[in-house]
């Protein structure tokens, strides 16, 4: 045993001394602007085929369709937890130039409400913001409601017990709107929280629940299927796509929401790396493919970077803990 | 036998204990209106596998399963012997995954398992060695792209991204 | 009439040079990624997402629809040669296949699996060219509630597969319940069960991890002792003539093969079921229909026949929610649908009148990968049987190497090979002492599915647990249920009576 022993750890030796041969020889050559030596991980803080996701691999398919970096950029899923797992991930990686991260809001609300993660989000590095989706009420294209009037109405008469709004996990987007929503009309519902926006759009098509807030990409299918109807948006001007529904804010209700779709940076990443980063996205933000898509989707192209972006996040977090505090969240 | 199966229901006792107590970090009781609370789950099925420990237990002691009426060792000496360096080679794995890499890792696998248990020719100890990572690099990174952790033997693979991305 | 018309002109498409190259290379790789424990379709198809960019939509969507369906025939191989079952629709088939491999009927058993394979899938094209719309807005219909109910009878199927110590089963299945409720309750939004404060448990355990630690490292170490270091492997020579021998033994099981596509097909639909509930009602169907239904888990053809079936049959199903409303029914489907937006396609109710083309171009592919995968997958049996003559000390760290990567790959996360280092040796040792495994590994699969179900229908119904038999499918889930976990203890106490008088 003794002797197998000695045999091993003279294998390893050989094998480091091997390595290490192989280590000097692979010379660096020199280069003017900063590029990544190995693939970019590009973490999504949410698990696959939701909606995140699907936008973080188009963008993934846009830069090596295009080929805007020399390495390719892998996708990899970190959901777990609404992205406590990523977020922890990516501070844990502070320094590393290859790995960024695509972001939707759980980026304030996670660590709101998981301070035991111990993750500041103001000491990420920021790259670029390349949209702001949308917020959309929606109700089944066979129940008579038209207006929010209407809407208004029918929840009223319904009852707390009888109103279903169908929406995300519990403290995810869906559920801050539908709270902002209860809380400027006085209503009452009753919140099912669901796995994905997919989910939710599907379960209002088979009355499952009764209404929605969905972003337009998860419920434009059955949309133009005529099996949904939007009643108002929760934007500032009226959505591209649905010229007919009114804003919230044009009914004297200040009900704005939006769900950023960022890239972030682990913290403390060199700055030749974040500026090849920002150079990526802002060829991403001008390509035709991402145009063609915004605009279809209703997506706002947000575009942000640098310390304005990091500013941003940061009133974006102040917003959103107010909002948690007020839903009762947080303490 | 019939110690190790009073003792494993024994463990699987103070676990669920240990499990209930995690769980109840939530609400584990019923809301009215809304069903069970977030711990309610793990907390009432902790309990159940509590009872479900205890119903093992009396079984094992009045001898009703055959482990239990077995009064031999629950593993003989050279049973543990080699099971421990099964073990102990996927811990080694492991470590050396976590300082240098899986590239070392996998070599290190090979050299002991055939030619320090199966004592098989180096010949055929370093053809495996050096095949099965090359294989293993070729369809996890390159084909499927599933990046393996490298620990410090990461730069080493530099000129091969450059080279085949 | 007019989907005849339709499907002769998909076929056209499907057969075109290209088109077909991309199939059989698709069927190929497929078959290679599924075999391999850790990796499957959702891989596959994820991984080789950009190299579609070089072909038009339509062989890009065939390319990917042939990994699918070569995967799905994938996941049986490893089941029956290394017993790890290579994806959690292949549990089932571990039960039956990994002792036919003992018994040195590997080649039957891999036989027996293409074959059932190929009938699912096929029946389930076949309902899905004749039916898609109408199946649609049924599956529509299902919500929390009766997707509970459906889960209590995928639950239920566990009382027909056990015939181990009772106590030490519910133990197993209590036990892969609760690793299923680690990370974060979604209902609630909140973490728990987070061990040790280690980051690794927000994303909960996966099924693969379980499954790897147990059936991977787990038989390896159960083989060393039980064979006390001197493996011996039974030796096996295959010919032409064993497959085609193999193929017509199967006539006896087109029973199975067909009820069992069609279950599967009909879970398949359901968009929250998916397939590994499905090969597991299969297999609990088969055996309390069959008369020796004591055979099976000993390595009954019929036992492997009926979750191959079965899963392919709901693996086609769970394409049919996607195509026609958008909503996918399983990662991997997920994952095309997001293909499908890049190409500039819009899955949803209105694709079968915007892209017929396409539509029809994709069903017709189903029929021919379908085919292609089952002839690809017969001409390598001689080499998966190859595999098995490995000896001992070469196949051990094949297999380790296998586990480690498989066990890494899909969360990208090294915590989850130190808890497939754990569950190996944990497994290892309840197996000595005779508690069964696989419960917990399929209770970790319908787990998190059942707890998030039934808390959906309370919160729409309010608490109220009559909602389950008030809903009229619900009420015929839970009654199908009920019959399920009555017949074994009726027969039992017939059997006992008979015995007595």
């Amino acid at each position: 045993m003794k002797n197998l022993a000695m045999r091993a750890v003279s294998c390893g030796i050989a094998l480091g001394v091997g390595l290490g041969l192989v280590s000097s020889l692979a010379v660096q050559p020199a280069q003017a602007a900063w590029q990544p030596q190995k693939p970019v991980e590009f973490v999504i803080m949410a698990g696959q085929g939701g909606g995140a996701d699907r936008l973080a691999r188009l963008i993934q398919s846009i830069i090596e369709k295009n080929n805007f970096s020399n390495q390719p950029f892998i996708p990899v899923n970190k959901g777990g937890g609404s992205g406590a797992e990523a977020l922890r991930y990516l501070q844990d990686k502070a320094g590393d130039p290859h790995v960024i991260m695509a972001t939707l809001n759980s980026l304030y609300t996670t660590p709101l409400r998981n301070p035991g993660i111990g993750v500041d989000i103001s000491k990420f590095t920021p790259v670029a913001r390349l949209a702001e989706d949308t917020f959309v009420l929606w109700v089944n294209s066979d129940s008579d409601i038209k207006t929010i009037d209407d809407y208004v109405a029918a929840v009223k008469a319904a009852g707390s017990e009888k109103w279903v709004m169908g929406g995300t996990g519990t403290g995810q987007e869906d559920s801050l709107v539908t709270a902002m929503l209860e809380k400027a009309y006085g209503l009452k519902m009753t919140y099912v929280p669901f796995k994905g926006g997919g989910t939710v759009a599907k379960n209002l098509v088979g009355k499952q629940i009764t209404s929605t807030v969905n972003n337009p990409s998860e419920q434009l299918g059955f949309f133009e299927a005529g099996r949904v109807r939007p009643i108002a948006a929760f934007t500032p001007e009226r959505i591209g796509v649905f010229p007919d529904v009114p804003t919230f804010k044009e009914m004297g209700q200040d009900l704005v929401y939006y769900m950023q779709r960022s890239v972030v940076a682990p913290p403390n990443m060199p700055k030749e790396a974040q500026d090849f980063y920002v150079e990526v996205f802002r060829k991403v933000n001008e390509s035709a493919e991402w145009k063609e898509y915004t605009t279809k989707k209703a997506l706002n192209r947000a575009w942000l970077t640098g310390d304005d972006l990091m500013s941003y996040f940061v009133a974006e977090r102040d917003k959103h803990h107010d909002l948690l505090k007020a839903m009762g969240e947080i303490k | 036998m019939r110690r190790a199966e009073l003792f494993t229901a024994v463990v699987f006792a103070l676990l669920s204990g240990y499990l209930m107590w995690k769980s109840a970090e939530l609400p584990v009781g019923w809301i009215p209106d809304k069903g069970p609370a977030g711990g309610a789950f793990p907390f009432w099925l902790s309990a159940a596998m509590l009872a479900c420990s205890a119903w093992i237990f009396v079984r094992a002691l009045r001898g009703a399963t055959p482990e239990s009426r077995t009064h031999g060792p629950f593993m003989d000496g050279p049973t543990v012997k080699l099971l421990a360096m099964a073990g102990g080679s996927l811990l080694v794995a492991l470590i050396l995954i976590t300082w240098l890499g899986f590239y070392v890792a996998i070599p290190f696998l090979f050299v002991f398992w055939v030619r320090l248990v199966g004592r098989r020719s180096w010949m055929t100890t370093g053809i495996l060695a050096v095949t099965v990572p090359v294989l293993t690099f070729f369809f996890f990174e390159i084909g499927m792209r599933i990046l393996l952790p490298k620990g410090i033997t990461e730069p080493l693979f530099y000129p091969l991204y450059q080279t085949f991305f | 009439m007019d989907t005849l018309v339709h499907l002769a002109g998909g076929f056209a498409t499907a057969f075109e040079p290209l088109n077909f190259g991309l199939l059989v290379l698709g069927c190929t790789v497929g078959l290679f990624v599924g075999a391999l424990p850790g990796l499957g379709s959702v891989n596959g198809v994820a991984i080789l997402l950009p190299i579609t960019f070089f072909v038009p939509p339509t062989g890009a969507i065939i390319f990917l629809a042939a990994i699918y369906y070569g995967a799905m025939f994938g996941g049986a191989i490893s089941s029956i040669m290394l017993g790890i079952p290579g994806a959690s629709t292949a549990v089932a088939t571990t039960f039956d296949g990994r002792p036919m491999a003992m018994k040195g009927e590997a080649h039957r058993a891999l036989v027996a699996a293409a074959v059932a394979s190929f009938v699912g899938g096929t029946i389930a094209v076949i309902l899905f060219t004749l039916f898609a719309p109408p199946l649609a807005e049924f599956a529509l219909r299902f919500g929390p509630a009766e997707n509970f109910a459906l889960m209590v009878v995928a639950f239920a199927t566990f009382v027909g597969l056990s015939g181990d110590d009772i106590p030490k089963t519910i133990l197993s299945i209590l036990f892969g319940l609760i690793l299923s409720a680690v990370g974060l309750d979604i209902i609630s939004g909140q973490p728990r069960l987070i061990f040790f404060d280690l980051p690794g448990f927000y994303k909960g355990i996966s099924f693969i991890v379980l499954a790897i630690g147990i059936y991977g490292i787990g038989e390896i170490l159960w083989t060393l002792d039980s064979s006390k270091g001197r493996v011996e492997i039974a030796q096996h020579k295959i010919g032409f003539r064993n497959i085609v021998q193999a193929i017509i033994e199967l006539r006896k099981t087109w029973r199975t093969m067909g009820l069992c596509s069609l279950l599967g097909y009909f879970v398949g639909i359901l968009p929250a079921a998916g397939a590994t509930p499905g090969s597991l009602m299969a297999y609990g169907m088969a055996k309390s229909m069959s008369k020796n239904s004591k055979n099976y888990g000993k390595g009954e053809i019929n036992g492997v026949v009926a979750p191959e079936a079965a899963n392919n049959a709901a693996s086609t199903g769970s394409m049919l929610p996607m195509l026609t409303l958008g909503i996918p029914g399983s990662p991997t489907t997920a994952i095309l649908l997001g293909g499908m937006i890049i190409w500039g396609l819009e899955p949803g109710p209105m694709l079968f009148i915007t892209h017929e083309g396409f539509v029809w171009g994709l069903i017709a592919s189903l029929y021919t990968a379908n085919l292609f995968t089952l002839l690809i997958n017969l001409a390598f049996i001689p080499l998966f049987i190859w595999v098995l003559r490995t000896p001992f000390a070469i196949l051990a760290p094949v297999i380790f190497v296998l586990s480690l990567v498989g066990g890494y790959a899909p969360g990208s996360s090294l915590h989850d090979v130190w808890l497939i280092l754990i569950f190996g040796i944990a497994g290892y040792l309840l197996r000595k002492l005779n508690y069964p495994m696989a419960p917990a590994v399929l209770a970790i699969v319908l787990g998190p599915l059942a707890e998030k179900y039934f808390r959906q229908a309370m919160i729409i119904s309010h608490g109220d647990v009559m909602t389950f038999v008030e809903r009229p499918l619900s009420a015929v889930f839970v009654a199908m249920a009920a019959v399920l976990v009555c017949m074994p203890i009726y027969s039992a106490l017939k059997r006992r009576r008979a015995a007595a008088g």
